[in-house]
C-alpha cells in the first residue's frame, strides 16, 4: 500500500514537472525578450556621438559642450 | 521480481525528473541569426542619419515601437522627403526585426509582446532631449 501511494506521488510529480514544461515554453519570457532588446538596442545606437547611457556622469568642465535642449 | 518492479519504474521516472531542468527554461531569447543581424546592421548605419532628428525633435520613438516624424518643422524644406524616407525605412526594418526574433525562437505568435518590450526599451535607453510618446500617446521629452 505504502509502495502504491510512493509511486502515485512519484507519478503525479513527474506529470506536473512535465506541465511545468509545457507552461514556460507557452508564455512569454518577459526577461529574456528585455534581455535581448537591451543586448540589440545597444548595438544599433552604439554608434551615437556622446553619451551612450544616458545615466551617464555630467561632461566634466572643459570638455566640449553637449547640445542639449 | 514482482515486488522489485514498482521501484524500477520509480528509479526510471527520477531519471527522468532529473532530465526535465535541462530543457526546460531558455535563459535566452534567439538573436543571433544571418536575418536579425542583417536588420541590426541596416539600423545600426541609419541611426547615424537618424540621431541628430532625435535630437531636434523631428522624429520620436512612438509607444508602439516605431519612429515617427513629430514636428516636421525642424527640418530644412528640402531634406523633408529624405527624413520622411528615414523613417519608413526604420519602421520597415523595425517590424522585419520584432517579426524575425518572433520566428526565431519559434513562436511568431510572440510578435506583438516582442514590439511591446522593444517600446519600452527604446524609450528607457533613449538618450536626454529626444522625444517619446507616453502610454496615452502624448509626445514627451525625455
Amino acid at each position: 500500500m505504502r509502495l502504491k501511494n510512493l509511486r502515485m506521488a512519484v507519478g503525479g510529480a513527474a506529470l506536473l514537472s512535465i506541465a511545468g514544461c509545457v507552461t514556460i515554453n507557452i508564455y512569454f519570457p518577459a526577461a529574456a525578450a528585455e534581455k535581448a532588446a537591451d543586448r540589440i538596442i545597444e548595438e544599433v545606437w552604439q554608434g551615437q556621438p556622446g553619451e551612450i547611457r544616458p545615466k551617464a556622469a555630467p561632461e566634466p568642465e572643459g570638455a566640449p559642450a553637449q547640445p542639449k535642449q | 521480481m514482482i515486488k522489485l518492479f514498482p521501484w524500477r519504474w520509480s528509479a526510471l521516472v527520477l531519471a527522468g525528473l532529473m532530465l526535465v531542468p535541462v530543457a526546460a527554461p531558455a535563459a535566452d531569447l534567439e538573436i543571433n541569426t544571418p536575418a536579425i543581424n542583417a536588420i541590426k546592421s541596416s539600423m545600426q548605419q541609419r541611426h547615424a542619419q537618424l540621431a541628430p532628428h532625435y535630437g531636434s525633435g523631428a522624429v520620436g520613438l512612438t509607444r508602439d515601437g516605431m519612429v515617427a516624424v513629430r514636428d516636421a518643422n525642424q527640418v530644412a524644406l528640402p531634406k523633408r522627403a529624405a527624413v520622411n524616407g528615414l523613417v519608413a525605412a526604420e519602421n520597415q526594418d523595425r517590424v522585419a526585426l520584432y517579426r524575425e526574433i518572433a520566428r526565431a525562437n519559434g513562436h511568431p505568435e510572440w510578435e506583438a509582446e516582442i514590439r511591446n518590450t522593444f517600446a519600452q526599451r527604446w524609450i528607457d535607453r533613449a538618450q536626454a532631449g529626444w522625444w517619446y510618446q507616453n502610454p496615452a500617446g502624448a509626445w514627451t521629452k525625455k
